[in-house]
C-alpha cells in the first residue's frame, strides 16, 4: 500500500493552459495525435498528387482548367506538361513515404500506445518528443514550400531565385523519392525543379531525419527503462516490439541518409564533388565544375537507409495486426517467440538487402547474388509471420469488426504484396522488371497499401480508447470494402503492365504504339484509383464525426487483454491515474481454459501469485486492486 | 486456493493453434520472478535513462559517421583526383587537447561523488581544453585557406573540412552539456532521486565526451594516415 501512495504523491499534474496542453504538449498522447494529424494533412496532398497523376496517364492530351488556373506554366491551357508529371511523382513518393508511412505508424500510434502499454507515464524524455514532432512539422512545411516555390511565377521569381533558381513549372523537384545523383547533385543546368524545388527537398529531409532520430531514442530508451513491475520483455505485447525494431531500424539508418544529404548538399551548394563525374553533358554544354564523383555512391548511401525505411513503413502495421487479429479472433497469436524472433530477423535482414534496389546499376555478379541471397531469406519470416497470423485466426469464432477487417485485409495485402518481391529479388528476374510498372506495383500493394491497411485497422481499434468513443460501424465497414476491392483494381492490373514492359516515371505513353494496346487497362486503373481516393472520404467523415457523434465506449469496449485497457477512455494525463499496474502474465491470454471469462487482463494477478505475495508480505503494491 | 488453479486442465481446445498454454510459448514468465522484472530499485532506473538515452544516441552518431568514412572510402577510390592533404601542424595540438581534456572530465565525474563543488574545477577546465579544441581546429582550417585549399579543391579537403566540421558540431553540444553541469546548482544531498539523477547526467555527458574524443582520434588517423 506505501507504494501507491508513494505514486500518487508523485502523480504529474495535466498543464492548464491550453497552448501547454494541446500545441507544445509533453504529453505523448496528444503528440501521437499531433502525428496522426500531420499525416492526415499530407495523406491528402499525396492522394491528390496521385489522382493528378492517374488523370495525365489515361487522358494525356486533356485539358483541365482549374490546373490551367493554378498552375499557368506548369499546365498551361490545363494540359499538364511531362516536367509538372515527373514533380507530381517526386512530391507523392516523398511525401507518403516520410510524413505518411513514417509519422502515423510510430510517431502517432506508437506515441499514444507504446508508454500505455508497457505501463508508463509518460516517454523517457517528454521535451525530445515534442521536439521530434515540430522538428518534424518544420520538414513538412519545408516540403511545401518546395510546391509553391517551383508551381508558382511570382513566388519562383522572387524567393526560388534565391534559394538556387526556380522555373515555376512544376510542383517541386524532379528525381523520384530517391533523388539519384547526378541529375540531383548538379543544380539548375540539370533542368527544372533541380534549382529550388531540389534544395528545399534535401533540407526538408535533412530536417525530417533529426525529428525521426529524436523519436527513436525516445522510444527505444522508454521501452528499455520504464516498463512497469511485471512486465517482462517476452510479456510485451507485439506492437511494442513492432515499434522498438522500428525506433531500432529508425535510429540506425536515417543517420545514414543525413550523412548521404550533407554531401549531396554540399555538392549543390559549395561545389564538392562526391557524387557528380567529371565531363557530363548537360544540352550543348560540358559541365567543368565538377571531376571524379562517384553517382553510385549516392545510391549505397540512399538505399542503406532506403531498404530500412520500408520496414520502418510496415513493421508497425505488423504489431498491430498481430494485436487485432489476436484480439478478435478471441485467441492468443500463434506462436509469440517466433512471431518477435521474425520482426528482429526483418529488421536484421533489412540491413543487408540494399543492393536489390542497384541490380542494374551495376555492380559485381557476386554482390548482386548475396544481395540477392539475403533478399529473398526476408521470405522466411515472412512467412513465419503470415503462417502465425492464419494460425491465430484458425478455427476461432472471429468477431468481424471494422479493425479485424482491416487487419484481414493488411495480411491479405502484405502475402499479394510481397509474393511479387520473391520476382523483383532475382537479379536475373529483375533485369526486365526494373523500372517498369511491376517495380511500383509490388511496393505499393506490401509497403503502402498494406501499411496504410494497418493504421486503418489501429486507428478503428484504437479510436475508443483515444477519444472514449466508437467510430461509426457501418461506415467503416462500407470503407474497408470499396478500399480493398479498390486497391486490388489499381495494381493487379499494374503487373501486367510492367510484364509487358511499360516503363514506369513516364509522363504519358501516346509515342509509344507498342504500348496502346494497354490503353483500356490504364484507364480502368485511374478509375479505380479515383473511386479508392474518393471513397477516403467517408473515413475522414466518419473519424471528425465519430470525436462528436460517436457511440460511447467504456473502459475496454473489444474486452481486449492489454494495459491500455485497463485505464479509462480516453487515459488521464499520466495514464493511469497515478498507480503504475503490475502485470502477471502475457499479453493475448484469449479464451484460457478454466477462466472465468474468455479473456484475462495482463493485470489479474495468477491464482497461485497471489497466495505466494500475500504470504511474502507482497511486494508493495495491493494485488487485489486490479 | 493456489492448488485449485495451478492442477493441470485437459485443454478443452486442440487442433492447430492450440489453446493458451500456462505458461508455455506465450512467453509468460515463471510467477517467481514477478515484480522482480528490473533488476535496480525504481530510484536507480530512473535516473538510469540519461545513461541509456546517451548510449542509444551515441550509436546513431557512430552511424553518421560510419556513412561518411564508407562514402571517404568509396570516392578516394573511385577516381584519380585524390590529392592528399599535408596535415595542418595544429591538427596536433587539437589531438592533444581533447585527450587531456577527457581526463580532466573523469576527474570531475569521480569528484561529483564526494563533497559538493569539489568536481567544478575540473568541469571548467575541461569547458577550456573544448574550446581550445575548437579553436585549435579553427587555426587548421585558417592555414588550409592560407594556403588556398578550400572545401571544394580536392575530395579529401571536402572531406577533411565535412568531418571535422561534422565532429565540431557535436562537440558544441558536448560544450554546452558541460556549461550546464557546470552552472548547475548543487543538488540536496538528501535527495536521494535529484542525486541519482545528477550523477546520472554527468555520467552521460562524460560518456558523450569521451566518445567525441576517440571520434576524433578516429577521424585524425582516417584523414591523415589512412588517406
Amino acid at each position: 500500500m506505501s507504494g501507491e501512495t508513494h505514486e500518487a504523491v508523485h502523480r504529474h499534474e495535466a498543464p492548464k493552459s491550453f497552448i501547454r496542453k494541446y500545441i507544445f504538449s509533453l504529453d505523448h498522447k496528444v503528440i501521437g495525435i499531433q502525428y496522426i494529424i500531420l499525416a492526415l494533412a499530407a495523406v491528402l496532398v499525396g492522394m491528390t498528387m496521385s489522382v493528378l497523376m492517374r488523370l495525365k496517364l489515361s487522358w494525356p492530351g486533356t485539358s483541365w482548367s482549374i490546373l490551367g488556373t493554378l498552375f499557368p506554366h506548369g499546365a498551361p491551357g490545363g494540359v499538364m506538361n511531362p516536367e509538372f508529371y515527373l514533380s507530381l511523382v517526386t512530391m507523392h513518393g516523398t511525401i507518403m513515404v516520410f510524413f505518411v508511412l513514417t509519422t502515423a505508424p510510430q510517431g502517432g500510434f506508437g506515441n499514444y500506445f507504446l508508454p500505455i502499454q508497457i505501463g508508463a507515464e509518460d516517454m523517457a524524455f517528454p521535451f525530445l518528443n515534442m521536439m521530434s514532432f515540430w522538428v518534424t512539422l518544420v520538414g513538412f512545411i519545408v516540403i511545401l514550400a518546395a510546391i509553391f516555390v517551383e508551381g508558382n511565377t511570382t513566388i519562383a521569381n522572387s524567393v526560388g531565385a534565391a534559394l538556387g533558381g526556380a522555373s515555376g513549372s512544376t510542383v517541386g523537384p524532379i528525381g523520384g523519392w530517391t533523388g539519384y545523383a547526378p541529375l540531383s547533385a548538379v543544380g539548375l543546368p540539370a533542368g527544372p525543379g533541380q534549382g529550388a524545388g531540389m534544395n528545399l527537398w534535401i533540407v526538408s529531409i535533412a530536417i525530417f531525419c533529426v525529428g525521426s532520430l529524436l523519436g527513436a531514442l525516445n522510444f527505444i530508451t522508454t521501452l528499455l527503462n520504464m516498463r512497469t513491475r511485471g512486465m517482462q520483455l517476452m510479456r510485451m505485447p507485439l506492437t511494442c516490439w513492432a515499434w522498438f525494431t522500428t525506433a531500432v531500424l529508425a535510429l540506425l539508418s536515417f543517420p545514414v541518409l543525413l550523412g548521404g544529404g550533407i554531401l549531396l548538399l554540399l555538392d549543390r551548394t559549395v561545389g564538392t564533388s562526391f557524387f557528380v563525374p567529371g565531363g557530363l553533358v548537360f544540352g550543348s554544354s560540358v559541365l567543368t565544375t565538377h571531376t571524379g564523383g562517384s553517382p553510385i555512391l549516392w545510391q549505397h548511401l540512399f538505399w542503406f537507409f532506403g531498404h530500412p525505411e520500408v520496414y520502418i513503413a510496415i513493421l508497425p502495421g505488423m504489431g498491430a495486426t498481430s494485436h487485432i487479429l489476436s484480439t478478435f479472433a478471441r485467441k492468443p497469436v500463434f506462436g509469440y517467440r517466433a512471431m518477435v524472433f521474425a520482426i528482429f530477423a526483418i529488421g536484421l535482414l533489412g540491413f543487408f538487402v540494399w543492393g536489390h534496389h542497384m541490380f542494374i546499376s551495376g555492380m559485381s555478379p557476386y554482390s548482386a547474388m548475396t544481395f540477392s541471397i539475403l533478399t529473398l531469406s526476408i521470405g522466411v519470416p515472412s512467412a513465419v509471420k503470415t503462417f502465425n497470423w492464419l494460425g491465430t485466426l484458425w478455427g476461432a469464432r472471429i468477431r468481424f469488426t471494422t479493425p479485424m477487417l482491416f487487419a484481414i485485409g493488411f495480411v491479405s495485402l502484405f502475402v499479394a504484396g510481397g509474393i511479387t518481391g520473391l520476382v523483383l529479388g532475382q537479379t536475373s528476374l529483375d533485369l526486365p522488371m526494373h523500372d517498369t510498372y511491376f517495380v511500383p506495383a509490388h511496393f505499393h500493394l506490401v509497403m503502402g497499401v498494406a501499411s496504410i491497411f494497418g493504421m486503418f485497422a489501429a486507428t478503428y481499434f484504437w479510436f475508443p480508447k483515444m477519444f472514449g468513443r466508437f467510430m461509426n460501424e457501418r461506415l467503416g465497414k462500407l470503407h474497408f470494402w470499396i478500399t480493398f476491392v479498390g486497391v486490388y483494381c489499381i495494381f493487379v492490373p499494374m503487373h501486367t503492365m510492367g510484364m509487358v514492359g511499360m516503363p514506369r516515371r513516364y509522363a504519358q505513353f501516346t509515342e509509344y504504339r507498342w504500348l496502346d494496346t494497354l490503353h483500356p487497362l490504364v484507364v480502368f486503373v485511374s478509375i479505380a484509383a479515383i473511386i479508392t481516393v474518393l471513397t477516403q472520404i467517408v473515413f475522414y467523415f466518419n473519424l471528425v464525426w465519430s470525436v462528436f457523434k460517436g457511440k460511447k465506449a467504456g473502459q475496454n469496449p473489444w474486452e481486449a487483454t492489454t494495459l491500455e485497457w485497463t485505464t479509462t477512455s480516453p487515459p488521464p494525463h499520466d495514464n493511469f491515474a497515478g498507480v503504475l499496474p503490475v502485470v502477471y502474465r502475457g499479453p493475448y491470454e484469449f479464451a484460457v481454459p478454466g477462466a472465468v471469462k474468455d479473456f484475462t487482463m495482463q493485470t489479474e494477478p495468477e491464482a497461485s501469485e497471489v497466495a505466494v505475495t500475500e504470504g511474502v508480505g507482497g511486494n508493495g503494491h495491493d494485488v487485489h486492486k486490479h | 486456493m493456489a492448488t485449485m488453479f495451478t492442477s493441470t486442465k485437459p485443454l478443452t481446445k486442440s487442433g492447430i493453434g492450440g489453446g493458451p498454454k500456462r505458461g508455455g510459448p506465450n512467453g509468460n514468465g515463471s510467477p517467481k520472478r514477478n515484480g522482480h522484472g528490473r533488476g535496480f530499485s525504481d530510484l536507480q532506473s530512473s535516473a538510469n535513462r540519461y545513461r541509456i538515452g546517451m548510449w542509444v544516441a551515441l550509436a546513431s552518431i557512430l552511424m553518421m559517421f560510419t556513412a561518411l568514412s564508407s562514402a571517404y572510402i568509396v570516392r578516394a577510390a573511385s577516381a584519380n583526383d585524390w590529392q592528399p592533404l599535408r596535415m595542418p601542424r595544429i591538427v596536433l595540438l587539437s589531438t592533444a587537447l581533447i585527450i587531456i581534456s577527457s581526463g580532466t572530465l573523469e576527474v570531475a565525474r569521480r569528484r561529483l561523488k564526494e563533497a559538493a563543488n569539489a568536481h567544478r574545477r575540473w568541469l571548467l577546465m575541461t569547458v577550456v581544453l573544448g574550446i581550445g579544441f575548437l579553436l585549435s581546429q579553427l587555426l587548421a582550417w585558417r592555414q588550409l585557406v592560407r594556403q588556398g585549399v578550400y572545401v571544394a579543391s580536392n575530395p579529401h579537403s571536402s572531406f577533411f573540412y565535412l568531418l571535422t566540421a561534422a565532429h565540431g558540431a557535436h562537440l558544441l553540444g558536448g560544450l554546452a552539456a558541460l556549461a550546464y553541469l557546470s552552472l548547475r546548482r548543487s543538488v540536496p544531498r538528501d535527495n536521494e532521486l535529484a542525486v541519482a539523477k545528477a550523477q546520472a547526467g554527468a555520467d552521460a555527458v562524460t560518456l558523450y565526451w569521451h566518445f567525441m574524443d576517440f571520434l576524433w582520434l578516429y577521424l585524425f588517423v582516417l584523414l591523415f594516415f589512412v588517406r
